[in-house]
């Protein structure tokens, strides 16, 4: 039996404000430096880690994730070692973490083979960007036999007997795609998001957590007001990775810098 | 979705949920608008009148004496802007347009199915951006002329192997941001459902055309029918009229620097995966990441390939080879100057493939050759890569 399999329900269930998921490129800028910004992240007050497995053709990403994948495949990064990675990081953490990747990974590890290696690697949940409703059937059954959450995606242009159906299959949490395009910083947040994010919370008990675009406190408010259970951050902080990389720099104090005030954001009374 | 979206077990949709919106309501287009009897009465409209169909099937007395058969070409270089690619361009700007979309994208690898898209935007009253590789860009800038010269906003793309692959990447995040007012035009049966399908029945004209010429010039079915696959459209088109006789099927795919060396034959030498929102055929490493494919010409390199094409291999229904960059550029000097047609580079491959299967077809055997396109693209390329020597 798992034992980590409601580590994702815990934490919602004895949150106070927003949760902060904060998203990295395993490997980037490599995999020594990868692991210190994971802890940092855990140390400056993130609630969860969304570790991003890199794949050579990531259509749902922008630039600066993009430029992150070029860096971890350049520094070797692949899924055996993302996997040790992650065991790493489990000898030493309870917090809760989430796997995204591409279809392709999973499939050629062996879908099964690979919600098994996760869930032995520590992993809570898996999010697969390239894999809707449509073809989610073999995911969620190998998620679910291998006791992972199965995180599915759901957007303002979801109809409604899809969001119905996606609801009943999901698990964890539901991940609001924030912006119609690709990862990346934006300014502003659509109404129309707003929205579509208080009809989901009205049709299910999941936690409903969006991502894609959020860069700053103001974001995270915003979103909280809304009723979401979490936000993630990627870009953002990517960003500051890629900023420092190129400076010559260590990331990691910039990267938990960058996540305290993201923090400062989701702590409010609710 | 209203029936399947595979080809036995290839294809599907592998796509951001952001997109599926724009792929049902594409899928209702094409189960709708298409079939309609006003839209065929304008689609045959624009291929006779405007592409000029039909396209002859050429006797090769020539090339049919030095290889000892009946040799015949599809001539598909002959339909206007030079390429097969216009037949799914006009098909997929009058649907775009019967959609109310205003803006199209589409990607381009040897800049015919950009041309195609931009001809198309042009004489039907649409914005064209075509995202392109700068690696083919540069060996295609002829093509880059052309696209803006019709009016057509072409986009460098500088991210990845920089050719078709990392286009169609770009193109894809493009349609995700833009999907209410732009529609992806894409350039073969390539991307999730429906795309396979719809370029698949634009394209398929080649091959009913071809069944009657034959018909009529021969009076029995050809023995062998012969097209270069890239993403598979002009080949599929050839094929698609006649998958049930027994006629072989032949798929020429680009075995660039040959057997130990860099290459695009993906269904000969790739394995199983997900791209560009499909299940098929794939160049990758043991991990799943893409590797760069490679070939001489710019409309073959691509490492993946049209999932109907992986059904028809695991089938068995049709054989796939690789052809080497020095065979195909052997075979553009060939057909130059036995038949006086300079074949595109691409069209180049199924050419030289075509000569070695002539070799166990007797003097009466059939072959027919989709000559997907013509040659003019490629003349400074190949000139370049001859040196001084011609
Ligand atoms: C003349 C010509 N033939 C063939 C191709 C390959 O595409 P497909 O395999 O979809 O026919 C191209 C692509 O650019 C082309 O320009």
């Amino acid at each position: 039996m798992n034992h980590h399999a409601s580590r994702i329900a815990d934490l919602f269930g004895s949150r106070s404000g927003t949760l902060l998921v904060a998203c990295t490129m395993a490997g980037d800028p490599d995999y020594a430096t990868s692991m210190r910004i994971i802890q940092e992240m855990i140390d400056a007050g993130a609630d969860m880690i969304e570790l991003v497995m890199p794949h050579s053709d990531p259509v749902a990403d922008g630039p600066v994730m993009q430029e992150a994948v070029s860096r971890a495949l350049d520094a070797g990064m692949n899924t055996d070692r993302f996997f040790s990675l992650i065991s790493e990081i489990r000898k030493g953490s309870g917090t809760p973490l989430v796997v995204l990747t591409y279809a392709n990974i999973v499939i050629q590890r062996g879908v099964e083979q690979f919600y098994r290696d996760a869930a032995n690697a520590g992993v809570d949940g898996v999010a697969v960007a390239d894999v809707p409703l449509e073809e989610s059937g073999p995911f969620v059954a190998a998620a679910r036999n291998a006791r992972i959450e199965p995180i599915l995606f759901v957007s303002r242009t979801t109809s409604k007997d899809r969001l119905e159906k996606i609801l009943s299959a999901a698990g964890g949490f539901i991940y609001l795609v924030a912006a119609m395009g690709v990862t990346g910083t934006r300014d502003g947040i659509p109404e129309e998001t707003l929205v579509c994010l208080r009809e989901v919370k009205d049709r299910t008990g999941i936690p409903v957590v969006p991502g894609f675009g959020i860069s700053g406190p103001e974001h995270i408010r915003t979103y909280a007001d809304s009723g979401a259970d979490g936000v993630i951050v990627g870009s953002a902080l990517v960003q500051e990775i890629a900023q420092q990389v190129k400076l010559g720099c260590d990331p990691v104090s910039k990267v938990g810098g960058r996540v305290r005030r993201l923090k400062s954001g989701c702590i409010i009374d609710r | 979705m209203t029936g399947s979206t595979r080809f036995g077990a290839y294809g599907g949709q592998y796509v951001p949920e952001t997109l599926i919106c724009a792929l049902e309501e594409l899928e209702h287009a094409y189960t709708t608008i298409v079939p309609s009897r006003a839209f065929q009465t304008e689609m045959e409209y624009y291929l006779k009148e405007y592409a000029g169909r039909e396209t002859p099937l050429t006797f090769c007395r020539n090339m049919s004496r030095d290889c000892g058969c009946r040799i015949y070409l599809k001539r598909e270089d002959l339909l206007h802007s030079g390429a097969h690619k216009l037949n799914n361009a006009l098909g997929q700007a009058l649907l775009a347009k019967a959609m109310g979309k205003k803006r199209i994208i589409a990607e381009t690898g040897a800049g015919q199915h950009g041309v195609a898209t931009a001809i198309a935007g042009a004489v039907l009253g649409l914005r064209v951006e075509v995202y392109m590789g700068v690696e083919d860009m540069g060996r295609q800038s002829l093509n880059v002329a052309r696209m803006e010269m019709l009016g057509a906003r072409v986009i460098p793309v500088r991210s990845g192997s920089r050719t078709l692959k990392d286009a169609i990447n770009e193109a894809l995040r493009d349609w995700v941001a833009n999907v209410e007012n732009t529609h992806y035009l894409i350039g073969s049966v390539v991307g999730p459902h429906p795309f396979p399908a719809l370029v698949r029945d634009f394209q398929t004209v080649i091959g009913r055309e071809t069944r009657d010429q034959i018909l009529e010039k021969e009076e029995r079915l050809p023995d062998v029918l012969v097209a270069c696959v890239g993403g598979g459209s002009n080949a599929i088109g050839l094929f698609h009229a006649f998958l049930k006789d027994d006629v072989a099927l032949f798929g020429a795919e680009a075995g660039g620097e040959g057997i130990k060396g860099r290459h695009g034959a993906t269904l000969c030498r790739g394995r199983p995966g997900v791209l560009h929102g499909t299940y098929t055929y794939l160049i990758q490493d043991a991990f799943g990441q893409i590797l760069e494919s490679h070939s001489i010409s710019a409309g073959l390199d691509y490492p993946g390939v049209g999932p109907e094409h992986s059904f028809l291999k695991d089938e068995g229904r049709v054989t796939y080879l690789p052809v080497t960059d020095e065979e195909a550029l052997d075979s553009f000097f060939y057909l130059s100057r036995t038949e006086g047609i300079l074949p595109a580079l691409e069209s180049a491959h199924a050419v030289a493939l075509a000569r070695t299967l002539a070799d166990d077809l007797d003097d009466d055997g059939i072959l027919v050759i989709n000559l997907s396109g013509r040659g003019d693209k490629d003349v400074a390329q190949v000139a370049a890569l001859m040196g001084g020597r011609r």
